[in-house]
């Protein structure tokens, strides 16, 4: 058993044996990683030392202390929190020793090819289809609403390798190498005028039977470890009091005095105390997580976040007036990260239409509060059983 | 509310609706939008010329013995229900509403408000009154010779300048006329400069600051129908793509929680419908109800449009959060509506005032 002690130890023998002011970025960082420190409760030789993934913290600030750089986690943010624990879960030692470092030292840029444009909320209805040639599956289909796409090195995959099987049983998973000639990614422009995902388009693409997750057909299942992930981290991130998007409508709020009136006033403090609310759900679960005592309330973050950030940024553009009758700019530009509070409040308008549909609708998730929380029954179902071949599309 | 209110609509307005219907079906559908607002002008060429001119619309207002069609604020109601529907990119609201109203309360004056008036009725010539979108019709002209956020003013031969001693009108051509990007890709805005002095002037500051206030009465009071035929678009189209789109074997139409989403919104849309007449028969009748009606119908099709619209986004999942479906024109049109012509809080505060309902001291 790895303890904060001995974690301590290590990270300053890194720090000597790799002084950050005068190693380069990316060695210290494979330093890093070889040294188990990448992320402890990974297993040895894979980044990490077996440790309690609360330990993490301990080294996170000896290094933060040091001046060490970072892995840009946002910017890897899906190799980090979606592909890295599906290939830990169910990668072969060959794949888990090939893919980890690189992608946690961001030197490989990953991608999630999981939507359609006939399979959104219902995801396990894809068609995009594998089939198996020789060594190699071949795979033919469109997949959507896929970020990093035009970055990205590798993607993490799910295709349909039995039409004749129930939609969830005729899936599987692979890694799938985006240089291939069969990948063709266009932009995807959203009606912030951004164009921040794309559609990828896959013809004839040819995937080695090494680079399947899971077994064939096992691909739903394995494909939940990657979106309980998810979920997890878009409305897991801990933010101050004032933190977010009402941090913003409360400082235009104290700086503009000329644009108060009593309506606004009132719905002001309603999304004022609805975000002091959601910012204390949100502690209580990181809490309850620590406590080792997970709840279900991660369900309602992201339902809180989506409700809470649409209502606060419409608030903005009326209260903005004639300022919130212009937008920045509609050039459709190609950023790097995602950013749901920047740029002006159109822009915030706008963009948070998205966090509603994006990583499982508001619909979907109280569907899941109801049923797998509450405990009602499901609507009666008559896509279970029957081959995906033979579903209404 | 008198009890003659008439809030059906008449045959000549179903025949009026029909041709604009056509009108815009054929020469601005929805992709034509979208591959206009690429350009540097979302305006449809030709397009004004036709509703103008061939059917008449832009004389709507004007009496026929001062060269318009002599019908009222209802017919020009359908009209606006129309462009709504289609988000069209039009100087009606601006030009053929606000500007030709307030001349028409200066048209007891004669002179070049008459000879204006009668331009504008055959759509030859475009107007629009020189201040911000955003002003409410009890608003406080601001000083100064540049004024923000006017909008159309990109497609105006004249500008109605309100100025401390009096409206003026000043052609587009001695005038500077900025472009700003506008949150509505339909609907462009500009800062508007003009000389101080520049123009002709229309009437002195008095009569000048009621005719505005006319103007932008009737204006509010018919953005009501824009936003009722832009809402009822959303819906529309919202049931459309629900009963078509299939998840989990089925139309996600026939899922309960959305089928309820949509009865609301038709239920919402009841109410539009109702105030939105009351406010253009309120307006063609001179009632003196008019001003209370208007505030209503603002305050009640404001948020009605900017829930269709963002509903129509939300109930078509991803698609609907594409630059490539026409969903985001209505949703950028139905939130700048709800900042167009008074905001909501003024709006009731105006019911406030008229129906004795003081905010606490």
């Amino acid at each position: 058993m790895t303890d904060a002690e001995e974690l301590r130890t290590r990270t300053r023998r890194l720090l000597t044996e790799h002084p950050p002011a005068t190693t380069d970025r990316t060695d210290f960082l494979k330093a890093r990683f070889d040294a188990g420190l990448a992320w402890v409760h990974y297993p040895v030789g894979l980044g990490g030392l077996d440790a309690p993934r609360a330990l993490q913290a301990v080294v996170d600030a000896e290094l933060a202390a040091a001046g060490a750089p970072d892995n840009d986690p946002r910017r890897i943010g899906i190799g980090l929190g979606m592909a890295a624990p599906t290939l830990l879960a169910y990668g072969s030692e060959e794949v888990k020793s090939r893919f980890l470092r690189p992608l946690w030292v961001g030197e490989e840029v990953w991608c999630q090819l999981f939507s359609e444009p006939g399979a959104g909320s219902d995801l396990a209805a894809l068609g995009t289809r594998a089939v198996r040639d020789g060594e190699d599956w071949v795979i033919d289909g469109q997949k959507v609403w896929t970020s990093s796409a035009h970055l990205a090195r590798w993607a993490i995959l799910i295709a349909r390798t039995d039409p004749e099987a129930p939609k969830h049983r005729g899936i599987t998973y692979f890694v799938c190498d985006m240089t291939d000639p069969g990948v063709e990614v266009r932009p995807l422009r959203q009606i912030t005028g951004e164009a921040e995902f794309n559609e990828v388009f896959l013809t004839g693409v040819r995937i080695p039977d090494a680079h399947r997750l899971g077994e064939v057909g096992d691909g739903w299942r394995v494909a939940q470890t990657t979106l309980m992930n998810e979920r997890v981290s878009i409305g897991g991130a801990r933010i101050p009091r004032e933190g977010g998007m009402i941090g913003k409508l409360a400082a235009t709020w104290r700086e503009r005095p000329e644009l108060r009136t009593h309506d606004l006033h009132r719905r002001l403090l309603d999304l004022w105390v609805d975000a002091e609310v959601a910012r204390l759900t949100g502690e209580r679960l990181r809490q309850q997580l620590v406590a080792g005592q997970p709840g279900p309330e991660g369900s309602a973050m992201k339902l809180g976040f989506a409700r809470l950030n649409q209502a606060i940024s419409g608030l903005e553009v009326e209260l903005l007036g004639d300022e919130g009758l212009l937008y920045g700019e509609w050039e459709m530009r190609r950023p790097e990260l995602v950013d749901f509070t920047g740029r002006d409040a159109g822009y915030r308008y706008l963009r948070s239409k998205g966090n509603s549909i994006e990583g499982g609708t508001s619909e979907v998730l109280l569907n899941i509060v109801a049923e797998r929380v509450l405990g009602l029954p499901s609507e009666p179902r008559n896509d279970k059983d029957v081959a995906w071949k033979d579903l209404t599309r | 509310m008198t009890a003659q209110t008439d809030l059906l609509y008449s045959e000549t307005e179903d025949d009026l609706r029909a041709a604009v219907r056509a009108l815009l079906a054929d020469r601005a559908g929805h992709q034509t939008l979208l591959d206009r607002i690429e350009t540097d002008s979302p305006y449809v060429p030709g397009l004004w010329k036709s509703l103008a001119g061939d059917i008449g619309a832009a004389g709507l207002l004007v009496p026929e013995a001062l060269g318009g069609q002599g019908a009222t604020h209802r017919e020009a109601a359908v009209v606006l229900e129309e462009l709504g529907r289609a988000v069209t990119p039009l100087p009606y609201l601006t030009g053929a509403v606000v500007a030709t109203e307030t001349l028409l309360a200066l048209a007891g004056e004669g002179g070049p408000a008459v000879e204006l008036l009668a331009a504008l009725a055959s759509g030859e010539r475009v107007a629009v009154l020189a201040v911000p979108l955003s002003a409410a019709p009890d608003a406080e002209p601001r000083p100064g010779p540049t004024v923000a956020g006017v909008a159309d003013a990109a497609v105006a031969d004249v500008l109605l300048v309100p100025r401390a001693d009096g409206l003026y009108a000043v052609p587009a051509g001695e005038a500077t006329i900025e472009p700003q990007t506008p949150l509505d890709l339909t609907r462009p805005l500009a800062r508007v400069t003009t000389e101080p002095g520049s123009g002709t002037r229309l009437a002195d500051g008095d009569a000048a600051r009621a005719a505005v206030r006319r103007g932008l009465l009737a204006g509010a009071g018919l953005l009501a129908s824009e936003q009722l035929g832009l809402a009822e678009w959303c819906l529309e189209e919202t049931v459309r793509y629900t009963r078509e789109r299939h998840q989990f074997n089925r139309p996600v139409g026939s899922f309960q929680a959305l089928k309820h989403r949509m009865a609301q919104l038709w239920l919402d849309l009841v109410g539009a419908r109702a105030v939105a007449r009351a406010a253009a028969d309120a307006l063609a009748t001179g009632s003196p109800d008019a001003p209370l009606t208007v505030a209503v119908a603002q305050a009640y099709c404001s948020r009605t449009a900017v829930r269709a619209a963002e509903e129509c986004v939300q109930l078509h999942g991803g698609i609907g959060m594409t630059w490539e479906h026409p969903a985001h024109l209505a949703l950028k049109r139905a939130k700048s509506d709800q900042i167009a012509l008074g905001s909501t809080g003024r709006h009731q505060d105006v019911i406030a005032d008229l129906m004795d309902l003081q905010a606490p001291v």
